[in-house]
């Protein structure tokens, strides 16, 4: 089976892919991805996940371009010019 | 005393050997994975040879490459050169399993065996996990019941009930430590070859 690896390279840091292993069980994925990304000290701590135990999303339905939930949605640059322009000619 | 030097010695010999012949997998073994790991085994035992040298010894290096292949301590199991994956993977395991017995019943005295004890955490998980996955398979079997003689070579005979009961086999006539495979003269002759290349008194 295949075991998707993560490393954590320094404490306290997130976990990153970081690559897979093929290996027939839970201890023969952690002697060998030992072995792999971890022999020369460049990690601190490991993840094997079982590919199958990976559920990944990967689409999203845009079919109405909700621009508005987007942060590029609103430009605002526009109207925070008039708005300065404003402030500045107000009396005080 | 003399016991002692001599059970420290017949170890690093042990260690020092099965180094070697864990090493020449390099480049060839069936999997990538395992490659690596009997490298990093390898480089360990050598480590471990190297530590235990230095109890006995000022020059590590004389006492580990200079005397003649005779005067050598290792047990026949770890000369043997072993040229199919069955046998090195039975090898590797029955080894491990005595090595723990010895290294166990050092490790109070000697703070060196504690921490060989503990770095050899993850041999023994390596050994393990081979160990399960093939202790049904008939060759793994086979392979592991010729080698059992040697394998009792390795411990001293008062701990050869306790190696009997963890391997599951009973105890045989054991090939003890003195008889020299044929392959151990070629083994010696590759292994010194380099320092004996260096002139006298040459630095590294």
């Amino acid at each position: 089976m295949i075991w998707e690896v993560f490393r954590r390279e320094r404490k306290g840091q997130a976990f990153e892919h970081a690559g897979s292993i093929v290996a027939p069980d839970s201890e023969f994925a952690e002697a060998w991805a030992r072995e792999q990304y971890g022999r020369r000290g460049e990690s601190v701590g490991l993840w094997l996940v079982p590919r199958d135990a990976i559920h990944d999303v990967e689409d999203w339905a845009d079919e109405f371009d909700l621009k508005y939930r987007r942060v590029d949605g609103y430009s605002i640059k526009a109207r925070l010019k008039e708005a300065r322009e404003r402030a500045s000619s107000r009396p005080r | 005393m003399a016991d002692r030097a001599d059970t420290l010695l017949a170890l690093a010999d042990d260690e020092l050997v099965i180094g070697w012949r864990d090493s020449e997998w390099t480049g060839i073994a069936p999997m990538l994975e395992e490659d690596v790991a009997f490298s990093s085994i390898a480089q360990n035992e050598i480590g471990h040879a190297r530590a235990v040298y230095e109890l006995l010894s000022d020059d590590a290096d004389a006492l580990a490459f200079d005397r003649p292949p005779g005067e050598y301590r290792c047990a026949p199991l770890v000369q043997l050169h072993l040229l199919d994956w069955a046998h090195t993977i039975a090898r590797r395991w029955l080894y491990e399993v005595a090595d723990e017995i010895r290294i166990t019943a050092l490790r109070d005295e000697l703070p060196v065996a504690a921490k060989i004890d503990r770095e050899e955490a993850y041999h023994r998980m390596h050994a393990e996990m081979w160990h399960e996955r093939l202790q049904d398979e008939p060759r793994f079997r086979d392979a592991v019941s010729e080698l059992w003689p040697y394998a009792l070579g390795v411990v001293l005979p008062e701990q050869r009930a306790a190696l009997s009961a963890r391997v599951g086999l009973e105890e045989v006539e054991a090939v003890e430590r003195g008889v020299f495979d044929d392959s151990f003269a070629a083994l010696h002759e590759e292994m010194t070859m380099v320092r004996r290349s260096a002139p006298v008194g040459a630095q590294w």
